[in-house]
This record gives structure tokens, sequence and C-alpha cells, in this order.
């Protein structure tokens, strides 16, 4: 697809970085000459300087035969006069951000008016991200698949699990719980495994089923799901401003920590239900007097990176089950986790992968057949999904009858109204919608998950 | 310095070198003047060599700068060091470093030749020649990201390396596709020219030699007299038109290809080039007329051959300018210094630069004039980066001195200064022939062995713009880990 992305910014730059290296033809507009540098150098992508209003360089750009524009700069009025002109130049689809919660009522409306494909607003899906952590405690990262009737669990064993040292086959008779390890990270490797496989203290483990069969699963190998009720956050942005009117929906209790006076009080006129203080979050005399190692989950969403890391993990230290913290300047995830943060959120890197969830379903309707596609595992590994069709070649054989690619496993089958974890009598019928999780491989179609007779596809 | 990463980039250049060969090899099969063997021995020592070292394991992939400058000037050192092997294995030139001296002569596009009787070689080592300057015309590096598959981001630091002009910049998002592009364009203006030349009665394995010559502004021609051996008016309007179209920034070709000629004449550096070619052309026949051709047509006629040849840094002749008078001399000499535009095959300092030259000259007596007064440079329409401008001033002053080390290295021989200037000159700008004992009828063998070593190293030098070749004098640039 020809993709224009007005705006090098994080999310301009990250976006770039994976469409151009899924094979787009990607253009990027900007002002900052030294951006485009950057950019130039490192991606395989054409810069284009210039305003992205200008329609002049849009021109320039080619936006007349552009599948797509995406507008990330950091106003959301040029995002939407971008995508506007856009669109009448004759781009095919646009997306835009606007994070301003003034038009976070009035998306729908403008999404009509201005013929925008997709609206992202960076802060309210951070805000939503959390949400999913904090309604699930132990998992590390949430995905959800099959609208929501199949979630993806991202959890750290440690040594007290009862799960460590038993091989996989054996499994089923220790835990109960209908689920499915898709996938294991053990130090930098990934692996698919096996029934013979054994899980360390230390393996990140991806686990696949339904929501509740997960909750079970959790349950049983000690990892508390107790239901979070009591939240601290720390910095009083939009994305705390968001969170605190979605946790209020899901009857958690929030507590905003925010340094300055006047937005405190804006705060508090805009967030009747929640409890506004002022004060330093990084202090921890005083963070303790908030009752800090009471709370059951604590948010760091300050402007700093350096400021949530310490908070999160004063909050750690005084025995807080589940700590958050927002971090911009990232790449590596880890690097913090290891720290003993729970888990991070980084608002650019949601905005990036929701536009690039968008895109790959925009090119999957053109030619490719994945429902959704999804990295995880810092791009190491994809979860794909896929309806099966009259083509494929699989339809209805038990799936211990085929002989899968190396690396490749299907996670779960959803029929109708039932979630299947696939066990070898199973077998995909016509319209199932079909879970795969490839590691470090490229599937484009359903079929080529199985082993071709006699080939070495 | 990452020097796995860079010994694999080698190897595949390697590689595409042999597959360069393969043409020549089969000219020189049909024509079996016994030449043949030597590019078969040249293929079968480039093949395992550079599959050996594209075999090395290499840990970190991302080509830097640095790296991509290392692997432009070491492939086309490496690529002349095999690429003599045929004209030096068949004994048609038995000095090494003259065989040396032929191959960057003909890959930097330079066209200088060492040859005393250029006729008396084998068709197949004459096509080479030639090929060597096609292919050196549009870049070796360009060539091997256009035909693999799947080029990486970060090549595009190889293919800057090898572009000319300031700013090299890619015709479309996906480098491998622009430099596709590029060849493909490429190929299609030379087998017009080839096409034309054919329909003129040029014979066939003229047409071509001289098609691939003249598209990769390199001017080696099989003639000893150069096009003005054939003495016909056609082929050398042909050609001249075609070393000039061959002269302009690709980009705009393409763009003319899109959005048709309304926009080409809105281009500054390419009307910067007409003004230059109408200038020059319109003093070298009032100059020219009169005294040394009797009728202002043979005056035109040579005056705007000879320009196009200079100015797209060719070094065709039709006619020995050595005779003529002082002031067209020094004309043709500015040319060679001026050279062509910026993403074209041609040589010299490119019109680009001077264009913005002027237009900082301009700014700088602006200052003096109004000395609060905050000029910003434009080119194009859009504001010019400083960087990019004092980009541009260095590279004057690094041309020039480049240009005086080879002039004061070839003066050890004791040549007149005419010559060697215009040697010195012709090296670095890629034109070949000179002045005085270099001129259209004379060569480069009464040279010395350093001499020629200095004037071979000043013609990578012009091709790569220097910079690609300085890096290799850094210490630092040595060394694994760069402090």
């Amino acid at each position: 697809m020809k993709i224009i992305i007005i705006g090098d910014g994080k999310v301009g730059y990250s976006l770039a970085e994976h469409l151009s290296q899924e094979d787009h033809d990607v253009t990027i507009i900007d002002k900052d000459p030294e951006a485009l540098r950057k950019a130039s150098e490192s991606l395989d992508v054409m810069c284009v300087r210039g305003n992205g209003v200008s329609t002049r360089i849009m021109m320039e750009a080619g936006i007349k035969t552009a599948d797509l524009l995406i507008a990330a700069t950091s106003s959301d009025e040029m995002n939407m006069v971008c995508a506007l002109t856009g669109k009448k130049l004759g781009a095919k689809h646009t997306v835009a951000r606007i994070r301003d919660p003034e038009y976070a009522n009035e998306l729908s409306v403008l999404k009509a008016e201005l013929g925008l494909d997709l609206v992202i607003n960076p802060e309210q899906a951070a805000s939503r991200e959390i949400g999913r952590l904090l309604r699930f405690p132990p998992a590390t990262d949430v995905e959800h698949f099959a609208k929501g009737r199949i979630e993806f669990i991202e959890i750290r064993t440690n040594h007290n699990m009862p799960i460590i040292g038993i091989p996989l086959k054996d499994l089923p008779s220790r835990i109960a719980g209908n689920i499915l390890i898709g996938a294991v990270e053990r130090g930098d490797e990934v692996i698919i495994p096996n029934g013979d496989f054994v899980i360390k203290s230390g393996d990140i483990l991806y686990i696949v089923g339904k929501p509740s069969d997960i909750n079970e699963f959790c349950k049983q190998i000690g990892l508390l799901t107790q239901k979070i009720k009591n939240v601290m956050v720390v910095g009083g942005g939009r994305v705390a401003h968001y969170l605190a009117l979605l946790l209020r929906q899901i009857d958690m209790k929030v507590k905003i920590i925010e340094i300055d006076r006047e937005r405190c009080i804006e705060l508090s006129e805009m967030l009747p239900d929640a409890l506004i203080i002022n004060g330093d979050g990084t202090d921890q005399a005083f963070l303790e007097s908030e009752n800090l190692c009471d709370m059951d989950a604590f948010v760091a969403l300050t402007g700093r990176d350096e400021e949530n890391l310490i908070s999160a993990l004063l909050a750690k230290q005084c025995g807080v089950k589940k700590v958050i913290a927002k971090i911009t300047r990232i790449n590596n995830p880890a690097v913090y986790t290891v720290l003993g943060v729970d888990s991070i959120v980084n608002p650019k890197l949601i905005t990036a992968n929701y536009i690039l969830r968008f895109v790959r379903g925009l090119n999957s309707a053109l030619n490719n057949p994945a429902n959704t596609v999804y990295k995880i595992i810092n791009g190491k590994a994809e979860v794909l999904e896929f309806t099966a069709t009259k083509s494929l070649r699989f339809l209805n054989i038990p799936l211990k009858n085929l002989r899968l690619v190396n690396g490749v496993i299907i996670g779960a089958i959803a029929r109708k109204n039932e979630i299947i974890i696939p066990h070898g009598d199973d077998c995909v019928r016509l319209g199932d919608n079909v879970l795969v999780i490839a590691v470090n491989k490229r599937i484009v179609d359903l079929n080529e998950v199985i082993a071709s007779v006699g080939g070495s596809k | 310095m990452n020097f796995r990463l860079i010994i694999k980039n080698l190897g595949i250049v390697l590689m595409v070198g042999a597959a360069i060969m393969l043409p020549s090899l089969v000219v020189s099969l049909i024509c079996s003047e016994g030449d043949a063997m030597s590019f078969l021995i040249t293929i079968g020592i480039m093949v395992p060599v550079g599959f050996c070292m594209f075999r090395i394991p290499v840990r970190n992939r991302n080509i830097y700068t640095r790296d991509g400058f290392a692997i432009a000037s070491l492939a086309w050192i490496l690529l002349s060091l095999f690429g003599a092997l045929p004209f030096f294995l068949s004994g048609c030139i038995p000095s090494f470093v003259d065989a040396f001296f032929e191959t960057v002569s003909g890959l930097s596009t330079t066209g200088s030749s060492i040859l005393r009787d250029i006729e008396s070689l084998p068709k197949g080592l004459l096509f080479w020649r030639s090929f060597t300057n096609w292919i050196g015309g549009m870049g070796v590096l360009v060539m091997m990201l256009a035909v693999l598959p799947a080029a990486g981001a970060s090549t595009i630091q190889m293919m800057k390396a090898e572009s000319p002009g300031p700013d090299p910049g890619k015709l479309v998002p996906k480098i491998g596709q622009s430099a596709k592009i590029l060849y493909i364009m490429y190929t299609a203006l030379t087998f017009v020219l080839f096409i034309m030349l054919l329909a003129g009665g040029m014979p066939p394995y003229d047409s071509l030699v001289h098609a691939l010559s003249a598209a990769g502004t390199g001017g080696f021609s099989i003639k000893n007299l150069s096009v003005g051996e054939y003495n016909n008016v056609y082929y050398e309007i042909v050609i001249a038109v075609f070393m000039l179209i061959f002269g302009v920034n690709f980009s705009l070709h393409y763009q003319t290809l899109h959005g048709g000629f309304k926009n080409i004449f809105r281009d500054e550096e390419f009307r910067f080039y007409l003004f230059t070619i109408a200038g020059a052309v319109v003093l070298l026949t009032w100059n020219t007329c009169g005294n040394v051709y009797d009728n202002v047509w043979d005056s035109l006629r040579h005056s705007f051959f000879q320009t196009s040849s200079m100015i797209t840094t060719t070094g065709f002749s039709s006619t020995d300018f050595n005779l003529w008078p002082v002031f067209s001399k020094s004309i043709l000499v500015i040319l060679m210094f001026i050279g062509g535009s910026a993403g074209s095959t041609a040589g010299g300092m490119k019109c680009v630069r001077f264009v913005l030259l002027f237009k900082t000259i301009k700014r700088e007596v602006g200052r003096i004039i109004h000395p609060r007064s905050v000029y910003t440079v434009k080119y194009g329409g859009k504001t010019v980066d400083s960087s990019i401008l004092s980009g541009i001033t260095n590279y004057f002053f690094v041309y020039i001195i480049v240009f005086t080390v080879t002039l004061l290295i070839i003066s050890l021989d004791g040549f007149d200064m005419v010559s060697n200037f215009t040697a010195a000159a012709a090296a670095i700008g890629n034109i070949g022939p000179g002045l005085g004992i270099v001129g259209p009828t004379g060569n480069y063998a009464d040279y010395s062995a350093l001499s020629k070593i200095a004037l071979s190293f000043t013609m990578l030098f012009g091709r790569l713009e220097i910079y690609p070749m300085l890096i290799l004098f850094a210490p630092t640039f040595w060394k694994r880990v760069n402090i």
C-alpha cells in the first residue's frame, strides 16, 4: 500500500518503521529537517520536508495515489485539516490522531463529517490499556481476540508456582482449566512449547484461553486474582483523567496525586468521584501518609519517565501488588520490568500499535486473509486471527492428523458461541475463527500453517 | 568499523562484478579474438573470492554512514583491481598499473586512456572498456541494490555514498525500487541512443560501444580519433544531444515521465545547465569561426559537440580542440570544472553546487550592504539548510585540494604546465582528454607509474565525490571502535 504519514514524531516514526518493514511504500511529511534526517537514514522511506497541510506538499508526496493518510502531528486541528484535505485530494483512507478531551465526545461526528476511517486518542487508548491491566492484575500484558472472547495474557513465572518443573503434557492432570500455553519467552529465546516442554522459574508464559478459564488457571498457580479496589494515580494528566472516568465504571476507587494546584482544581471539577490530592508524587513520606502501602494498585502517569520510575519503585517497595508506569522513551520494556515494575505502558507505542492493527486490517481486506495480526514479545512473534474458508485444506480433519510447520501453533478456535482450546481430536470447521501463534515466521494464509505433504514449506 | 559487514558486502559486489563481466565475455566469444580466456579466468577468481567473503558471519547488520562510505570506496577500488585483470591477463596491456589506470578510468567514467593504438585491441576488451563506462555511470552499488532482493533500509547509506550531488535522494519510497527505476530509465535511454546510431548507418558493434560510453558519460571510443574519426554530422548531433540528456538529473527525467515537460524548466539546476551550454556554444562558435573553421556551421557543429562532451564530462571529441585558440580552450577547461547535474551520470563539481555557491555569494554581498539583514538561500522554492550550504563550500575547497595534490605529483614527470593542469582537472572531473600531450589525439601513456596511480585515485575521488575516498585516509576509520 502507499501510505503517507504526516508528522515524524515518536508515533509517526514508529509507524513508518513498522509499515516500511511490512513492505508498504511509506512517505513521511514533516517540517523538521532533523527528524526527517533520522528517518531517511535509518528507514526505507521517502521524506518530504514541508507543511503537511499544504496541498502542494501533499501532491509532492503523492496523495493522489495514496491508499492511506495518517495524520499524527502534535496538533489535533492540524491532523483534522490534513485528513480532510487528504481525503479530498484523493487518499482512499485517512487516520487522524485527535487527543483533546474536548473533541473526545464529538469523535463520531468528526469521523463521519471529515470522512475519517479511524480516530485515535493516545491518552484514551493508554487509559484503556491500563484499565485492562488493572482488571486482570496477574498479567503483565493482556490482549483480546475474537471480539474479546479470547484473551491472550503474559505472565512471569516464579519458583513458588506449582507448574514449575513439570512437563506440559502432565499439566491437565494437575491443574484444571482449559488453557493453552502458546509461547514461552526464556531469556532472549521465544519457544513454541510442545508436550515435553518443562516450565522453569523466570519463564514468561503467553497463555491463550477464555477470560474465565484464564482467571481460574491463575488462581490455581497461586497468582492472586483478587479484585483491585483502590488505585493510586500519580500525575493528573490526560491519561489520568480518562483512567479515572474508566475506573469509575468498573467500581474502582481512584486517588490522584498531582503537583500542580491549578490542575488539581480542574480535575476536581471534572472528576467529582475521584479523590484529588495536591502533592509531590516522588516524595516517599507523603505517599506513605496517603496510605500507599494499603493500595491495591499504583499507576505512575506523570510527564517524566524518571519520576514515574522512581514512584513506581517506591510503590513496589511498599508492597503494592500491581504497579504500572507510563514510559515514553522506550524501546525495551524488559529494562524496566527487571527493576520490578509490573507493567509498562507507552501511549505512543499503543497508538502506533493501534494504527498498525488498522492498517493490517485494511491490508487484509485487500489481499491478506488474516483478520488481525498482532505482534507480541517485542515483535518476535505474531498472533494472527484467520477465518476458515472453503479454500482451507484441512477443514474437518482432526488436528492430531496434521503436521504443523515448526514454530507455529493453533492457539484457539472460536466457533459461534464456543471457544475451543484445541486438542488432538478437535478440527477446524468452516466459518471458524482460528487464532494462530507464529514465531519468527510470516504466515499469510491459514493453509501455510500445515507442512505440505512431502514439501518443506 | 563493522569490518565483517563491509567484507560481506564487498563479497556481494565482487559477485555482481563477475556478472557485469558476462556481456563482455559473450562479445569476446562471438568475436573470438583470443581474449575470452582472460575474462573466464577473472570471473573464475571473482566468484569464489566473492562467495567466501559473502559467507562471513555478521553480527550487526546495520549499515551506518561510515560503513556505507567504506563499502562504496573499497568496492570501487576492488572492482578496479579485478576489472583490470582481463587487460593484464590477455597481454594487451602488459603493465598492471596501466591496466588498473584504464579500468579506473572506465569505471569512474573518465575515459582517459594509456593506449597509443586503441584499434589494435580485441573487440571483447574494447567492449569491456566501454561497458565499465556504462556501469560506472549509474553506479555499481546502485546496480547491486537494483538486482538484489530485499534491500534493507540502511543500504541507503551505500547509495548515498555512490550517487553524485550534495543531497542524493530516492525517486520512490523503496530504495530497491528506486534503484530499479534508475537502471530501467538508464537502459532504455541507452537503447534509444543505440538504435539511433544504428539507424544513421554506424556499424552495430560501433553503435553499441559508443552508446554505452556516451550513456555513462565516460567517453571511451574504439577509434583513435574518437567520434571525429567518422566525420559524420548525424552521429555527432545524436551523440551530443544524448550526452546532454545523460548529464541531466535522472529524478528530473522521472518527473518528466510522470508530469510532462512543464516542470523541467522550473528546475533551477537544469536552467543553469542549459544557460551554461548555450553560453559556451555561442562563445566557442564566435571564437573559432574564421580562424579555425571557414564557416559558421562547422564552427557551430564542433563547438556544440565539444561543449556537450566537456560539460557532461564525457570526453569524446569530434575534432582536435588542442588546436583551438586559447580563449576557446579556457572555456573548455572551465566547463570541465562545472560538470553535469547532480544525480546524473556526469562528473565535475555539478551545476547545483555552482547555483548554490552563486546564491551564497549573493547572500554574503547582501550581508555587507545590510549587516543586520536576514537572508535565507532558497532553491526550487525551498529553504536550503545551512549545513548543506557549508557542505558545498567545503566540497569546493576539498575538490581544489585534491586537484592541487594531483597536479603536484604528476608535475614530477616534467611535462608542460597546460598538460599537467588539464590532466589533473580531467582526472578529478572524470572527463578524459585534456590539452597538450593529453589532448584528444594524445594519451596518458607517457606519464610515470606513480603519476598513473595518482591519477587513478584522483579519478575515484572525483567519481565518489571525494569524501568516501577521503575517509580511507583517516586513521580512526580503520579502528574497530571509532573514537
